[in-house]
């Protein structure tokens, strides 16, 4: 499909006729005089000028997104070229962290940050891909929709009310009944044990998990509608009960998809701040009680970073920033990677 | 992918010809395990949201009353007090975010749909904008500070509309590309077909068409950014005073919520319950109408 009208003959001589448009040739071949069409447009302006303009407007606006990671990027790097400096890479592997004599190490904090969010994604997944399996394959229709709005709501929620529930209603549940249970039938493992006053990683991760629950489950339904219908047909034909035809037929095809859904979870999870802040416990300390308060990246950055005094500090916080970014940078782009191998086909969705 | 032979089912029948009972009955009390198991995660699912929702209209609704809506927070100790403020500013700070987002998202979007088919810069971009999606609300936060407070010196309603604008580019980017996609060709050669300059069918055909998805995904990134805590912290910072200059710090609901809600009044409490349902309120409304939209479009079923 061309897309401009013809602007370089500016008057159609008879001579070049045979290679101008078709209108002209139609409707006055012979006649030296413009047709009525050519000589209307001939007064337009070709739009040309337009068109360029329109197109570099455009151009430039989707460069912004390059703009904007980039400007993320070299920000982090310059403010935090102080800790940098002082630190270097033992950074992330030391467990000072004390304000008041400028020693600084980020290692409670990357320790509290994997520990919640592969906590909520172990609980999260194997919820998710059942919910995901109950929607396409199970899922009476009427029940279809209604279902997915609510997950959808889930999404919608702001951490912060999240954060909110957790506090009021969450951690005295967890203080009182699940935490004591909790001790008494796993106690043995270590993993619960010490005083447990409610907050602390398990509930921060319980809460993650209720957060990505929903990205997960959508993005996985996505990918399990994406699959096409031929293949369970071909599994329910050889004789396979449906539970069958879902692990071969569907989960089988959709797995890279499935995987990348879940870090792309996991990249929510890393980067979720409120929810997390309110619930954990802020105490940089490594413990391997899920009891223990805790401390992530983000809630770090949240807590400190207005009441930073002193530049090392402040940059120290803005190189957990940087790391933050740069991990979850680079889960996403695995991610996405692999969603989109797997829905690349697929017809396009609104998220 | 799909074409891989599938081993697991010939196991059954291979090792004899008739399928063994027991087998049977393995295979069909699976099926009905796995059945009960996932209606049960979805029920597990549904069920604290259905509890977060309804605690949170029983908590909120009891604390909501007139004086919520037209009154700033009261001194610690006092009784009563609204968040009228939270609610103007974070009107504010959306409004600047919208205003700076939205126009550069769907240009994004329109240069993704209508120039870059195939180009490998349009692959860039497009990558580049989920990722930037993925990229935590704080990160946005603290890189805003040292861009504009640390420059200013000072807090600002503007610094919180760009850095919630920022947020909203990727989504509004990629919900407009897909929706301008689903706009069939034939549509644009009949525009073009006539002498419409190009940029005209992009803006009064093509992006007329898709108008309503594009309002779905404006109204997505909208309702996502309007709850966002983490990048107010730093930027706008909130005020429990009446604000309305673009250079000052400014109440933001959400903030509100969260400092009330780590507060150790219960009168703050309640108020913090009640900020919460107000932001569910609008944001479900706002989720809504994007159902409404997507469903009413010209291009229903298109997608």
């Amino acid at each position: 499909m061309t897309t401009e009208r013809d602007p370089v003959s500016p008057t159609p001589l008879p001579n070049v006729v045979p290679v101008a448009p078709s209108e002209d040739l139609a409707s006055q071949p012979i006649n030296h005089e413009p047709s009525v069409v050519r000589a209307f447009l001939n007064t337009r302006g070709s739009g040309r000028l337009a068109d360029n303009a329109f197109a570099t407007v455009m151009l430039i606006c989707a460069c912004s997104i390059f703009v904007i990671v980039l400007f993320i990027f070299s920000i982090l790097i310059t403010h935090s070229k102080l800790s940098i400096a002082a630190f270097g890479l033992k950074f992330f592997s030391r467990q000072a962290w004390d304000p008041v004599s400028g020693d600084f190490g980020a290692l409670p904090f990357i320790y509290g940050t994997l520990a919640t969010s592969f906590l909520a994604l172990l609980i999260a997944v194997p919820l998710a891909l059942g919910v995901a399996v109950f929607l396409t394959e199970l899922c009476p229709k009427q029940l279809r929709a209604p279902i997915s709005f609510l997950t959808e709501l889930l999404a919608a929620i702001p951490s912060v009310v999240y954060g909110l529930w957790a506090v009021f209603v969450l951690v005295p549940i967890m203080r009182d009944v699940i935490g004591p249970f909790l001790h008494k039938t796993l106690g043995w493992t270590g993993f619960f044990e010490g005083a447990n006053f409610g907050v602390g990683l398990l509930t921060a991760s319980i809460i993650l998990a209720i957060m990505i629950l929903p990205i997960i489950s959508s993005l996985t339904r996505d990918i399990m509608t994406a699959v096409p219908n031929s293949q369970r047909e071909g599994v329910l034909a050889l004789g396979a009960t449906r539970w069958e035809m879902i692990r071969i037929g569907v989960l089988r095809n959709s797995r890279i998809g499935i995987v990348g859904a879940v870090l792309l979870g996991l990249g929510r999870a890393l980067g979720e701040t409120m929810a997390v802040t309110m619930v954990i416990g802020n105490h940089p300390e490594i413990s391997k009680s899920l009891f223990a308060p805790g401390y992530t990246l983000a809630s770090v950055i949240a807590n400190e970073f207005s009441e930073a005094t002193g530049d090392l500090y402040l940059s120290a916080l803005i190189e957990i920033g940087l790391a933050l970014f740069l991990v979850t940078i680079v889960v996403n782009a695995a991610a996405r990677l692999m969603v989109w191998a797997v829905t690349r086909g697929a017809p396009a969705r609104v998220a | 992918m799909s074409t891989q032979p599938v081993n697991n089912l010939s196991q059954p029948t291979s090792a004899q010809f008739k399928p063994s009972r027991i087998n049977n009955i393995r295979r069909s009390v699976m099926n009905h395990f796995v059945t009960a198991l996932s209606i049960l995660s979805t029920i597990l699912v549904i069920a604290p949201l259905v509890a977060i929702l309804v605690y949170l209209i029983y908590k909120g609704a009891s604390s909501l009353n007139f004086a919520f809506f037209t009154q700033i927070p009261a001194p610690v100790g006092e009784t009563g007090g609204g968040m009228a403020n939270s609610i103007v500013g974070s009107g504010i700070i959306l409004f600047l975010a919208s205003l700076m987002g939205i126009p550069i998202g769907i240009a994004a979007g329109v240069y993704l749909a209508e120039f870059g088919s195939g180009k490998f810069l349009a692959t860039a971009i497009r990558f580049t904008a989920d990722v930037l999606n993925g990229v935590p609300s704080i990160v946005m936060g603290i890189s805003i500070y040292s861009l504009i407070v640390l420059q200013q010196k000072h807090f600002s309603a503007l610094a919180g509309g760009v850095a919630l604008g920022i947020m909203m580019v990727p989504t509004i980017t990629r919900t407009t590309e897909e929706m301008l996609a689903t706009v069939p060709h034939s549509i644009r050669e009949a525009a073009l077909g006539l002498g419409v300059p190009k940029w005209r069918t992009a803006v009064s055909v093509t992006l007329r068409t898709a108008s309503p998805g594009i309002i779905t995904g404006c109204m997505l990134a909208f309702a996502r950014v309007a709850g966002e805590t983490a990048p107010l912290l730093f930027t706008a910072f909130g005020n429990q005073f009446w604000s309305f200059r673009l250079n000052e710090p400014i109440a933001a609901l959400p903030l509100q919520i969260y400092v009330y809600a780590i507060s150790p009044y219960d009168e703050w409490h309640r108020l913090a319950w009640a900020g919460s349902l107000v932001l569910i309120v609008m944001i479900m409304v706002a989720v809504t109408l994007v159902r409404i939209f997507a469903n009413r479009g010209a291009l229903k079923g298109g997608s």
